[in-house]
């Protein structure tokens, strides 16, 4: 699926350079449920905006299938992250003044399929994750859990080929967080997509196939630990 | 997905909606008032100019005052004359002369008009003004009162403090063409009482009374009125058809009997033009002061209207000058209102946009959404402020505002205050109780009524729209250079 070599980004913070990734080599299978680990400042975000075509490299290649990502236009890669990529974020990330359904169909604006098909595939997403009968709910009126699973209802609604979390535990309390990994891992189990979850949770990171630890921007990768 | 995201942050950033609503509402609302009392002072200055000049009159032709003509007024009383009671003399008088700051001139003026190529009708005016003295005087004093100066003083009168009583009444008189004249100031009058001069009044006694003037003289059709010494039966009472507001002159009286007696045989002070189209009037005005030469004065409407004076033309200044930046401020604040607001709330939605574009929103659907956001802000806030507009522009039409106009050209045909007294110097001395009585008016007041146009309120609503669109383009350009990787920043 994903293929780096010699990945490296800087930033440039008030004139100095910040290097948040330097060469980094790295190869995930399709259908592979990879955890990133390390301590805070090593380069785990920065490694998956690069996965989700977020931002760019600042040297090296990023291949996801046979497209270069890091030699992409801004509209080509808007493209790649509207049909191939679901994200999931530690802060949930929904828009306040919308339902979970209409949460879930800001996924499927930019894919032009139209409104009835729009509203089934949400209210269906919603369903898989437990939610069909929270539709109307705003995120306000939803538990931490709840909104988490909007919002991975929001990832999948697109059926990605990806599915990309930053610490989707980090804000939820334990029994939740067991709920949120085992529906995660019931979806890369059924749906078969590749999932690559940041966590600084190391219970999170041994229900992956595979480990990978960032510090100072370098990978070091532990012994693949399956479940 | 447009439509509902737009509908539920309008709904939910109220405070940022009303506040931007509100403020272009204002601006809006001014501008339509100001728009409307700029063109309700046009219409009142045409309503201004109707009833001094008359409706149809589109060119005016009058000659300037020279110095030598502008003498004063003089009442000649032999040592005789009046009645003596007990030390005091009564004497009294009444004199009609042309109007004080009009030159007369020759009718053949009004032929010569006539002949000239695109006039339609031409036709002559004498204004009169005809001043009634009456006064006691101590008995010594003998007459000849004038601007010599040379007089005796009056010592001692019925006052008891040595001077003398008079009181001066001075009644505008115009002497019209009775045999049908198409144009001129009648035609901004109506008859409400009696009849109207015509043709076989030629040369006859008869008036034709203001209604406004009537009511303060108490006179009424059947009464007679004195002019020049000479008795007049009053056979109508007309009425100016501007709301409020009297109609040129008090009296009318036939043209050749006013020329009669005033001594002006045969002449005339303003000629009033009417145009065979109203494009020509600037050619007709040309033709005309070739025709007639430079020593006349010829005016259009347009010219008139600048010779406006009074409540009415400060109104006018008012609207067009400090209404016009007025306007510009307010409308430039309220777009510097909706600009910062939406610029700060694009700012507060820094993770929303950047999760948006992380999930595959192009910058031109985000940018699409915080200008439709904007765009619909700006057209509440016009609707609020055509809404408010209208409130304030039925509220001033309610309140029915007065405004005084007085033509200050030469040739109008009423006269002031100016020139009541001729010299004056004779009457020096002796605590003189001066008691003017002035039922003349030149000034003619209007209400003030303030137009609704739809095409204001169309302007009004664009400029809405436009600051909206203005403020939407700001907060997109924001938008669009979020980074989508700021959605990944923890904790907003
Ligand atoms: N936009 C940015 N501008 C400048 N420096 C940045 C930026 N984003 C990240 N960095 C720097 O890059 C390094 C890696 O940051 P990154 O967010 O990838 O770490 P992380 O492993 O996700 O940390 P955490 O566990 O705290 O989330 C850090 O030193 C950070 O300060
Ligand atoms: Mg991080």
């Amino acid at each position: 699926m994903y293929e780096l070599e010699r990945v490296s980004k800087t930033y440039r913070q008030g004139g100095r350079p910040v290097a948040a990734l330097v060469d980094v080599d790295l190869t995930i299978a399709d259908g592979e449920f990879v955890a990133v680990q390390g301590q805070t400042g090593g380069g785990k975000s920065t490694l998956l905006q690069l996965l989700g075509a977020l931002d760019k490299p600042t040297s090296g290649t990023i291949r996801l299938g046979e497209a270069d990502l890091g030699r992409m236009g801004a509209s080509e890669l808007t493209r790649v992250r509207a049909t191939q990529i679901g994200f999931v974020f530690q802060s949930f990330n929904l828009i306040p003044t919308l339902s979970a359904q209409e949460n879930v169909e800001t996924a499927l604006a930019p894919t032009h399929v139209d409104k009835r098909e729009r509203r089934d595939r949400a209210q269906e997403a919603l369903e898989s994750v437990g939610l069909g009968d929270r539709v109307a709910h705003l995120p306000s009126e939803l538990s931490g859990g709840q909104q988490q699973r909007v919002a991975i209802a929001r990832a999948l609604v697109k059926q990605p080929q990806v599915l990309l979390a930053d610490e989707p535990t980090g804000a939820l309390d334990e029994d939740t967080r067991g709920e949120i990994v085992g529906l995660l891992e019931s979806v890369w189990k059924d749906r078969g997509l590749t999932l690559v979850v940041v966590t600084h949770d190391s219970w999170v990171a041994h229900r992956a196939e595979r480990r990978i630890h960032l510090k100072q921007g370098r990978v070091t990768e532990k012994a693949a630990a399956k479940v | 997905m447009f439509g509902t995201y737009l509908r539920r942050e309008l709904a939910n950033r109220r405070r940022q909606t009303i506040i931007i609503a509100v403020g272009m509402a204002l601006a809006i609302a001014l501008v339509i008032v100001v728009n409307a009392v700029a063109a309700g002072v046009q219409n009142a200055q045409a309503t201004a100019l109707k009833s001094i000049y008359g409706v149809g009159t589109d060119i005016t032709i009058t000659e300037p005052v020279t110095a030598a003509s502008a003498g004063g007024q003089q009442f000649q009383f032999g040592s005789g004359a009046g009645r003596t009671s007990g030390g005091t003399r009564t004497i009294g008088g009444s004199r009609l002369r042309t109007d004080f700051g009009t030159q007369t001139f020759a009718a053949t003026t009004v032929a010569k008009a006539a002949a000239t190529p695109g006039v339609k009708a031409a036709t002559g005016v004498l204004s009169l003004s005809n001043t009634t003295f009456s006064g006691q005087l101590p008995g010594g004093a003998t007459g000849g009162f004038g601007r010599s100066g040379a007089t005796p003083r009056p010592t001692g009168g019925p006052d008891g403090a040595g001077g003398s009583a008079f009181g001066i009444t001075r009644v505008s008189v115009l002497g019209y063409d009775v045999g049908g004249a198409t144009i001129g100031p009648l035609t901004a009058a109506t008859l409400t009482k009696g009849r109207s001069l015509t043709a076989a009044d030629a040369g006859k006694d008869v008036a034709v009374l203001d209604s406004d003037y009537a009511t303060s003289a108490k006179k009424s059709v059947g009464s007679t009125v004195s002019i020049g010494g000479k008795t007049f039966s009053v056979v109508g009472i007309v009425k100016s058809t501007s709301a409020t507001g009297s109609s040129a002159s008090n009296l009318y009286i036939p043209l050749d009997t006013a020329q009669n007696l005033a001594g002006d045989k045969g002449d005339v002070s303003s000629v009033y033009v009417e145009a065979a189209s109203a494009d020509q009037i600037g050619t007709v005005k040309t033709a005309l002061q070739q025709t007639l030469g430079s020593t006349m004065t010829v005016n259009t409407q347009a010219d008139l209207a600048s010779t406006v004076s009074g409540s009415l033309s400060t109104t006018a200044s008012l609207a067009s000058s400090l209404g016009l930046w007025l306007s510009v401020l307010v409308l430039a604040a309220a777009f510097l209102i909706a600009v910062l607001f939406t610029v700060s709330g694009v700012n507060r939605r820094t993770r929303e946009f950047g999760t948006l574009k992380a999930i595959g929103w192009s910058n031109r659907r985000i940018v699409g959404q915080v200008a439709g956001e904007s765009f619909v802000q700006g057209l509440i806030g016009g609707a609020i402020g055509v809404v408010i507009g209208i409130v304030a522009i039925v509220i001033v039409n309610m309140a029915h505002p007065v405004l005084t106009a007085s033509a200050a050209a030469a040739g109008r045909p009423a006269g002031t205050a100016a020139g009541g007294f001729g010299g004056g110097s004779g009457f020096g001395g002796g605590g003189l109780g001066r008691a003017f009585n002035q039922v003349a008016s030149s000034a003619s007041s209007i209400v003030l009524s303030l137009p609704i146009t739809p095409a204001v309120f169309g302007i009004a609503v664009g400029l809405a729209v436009l600051g909206g669109l203005i403020a939407g383009a700001f907060g997109g350009w924001r938008a669009s250079r979020l980074r989508p990787a700021e959605a990944l920043r923890s904790v907003a």
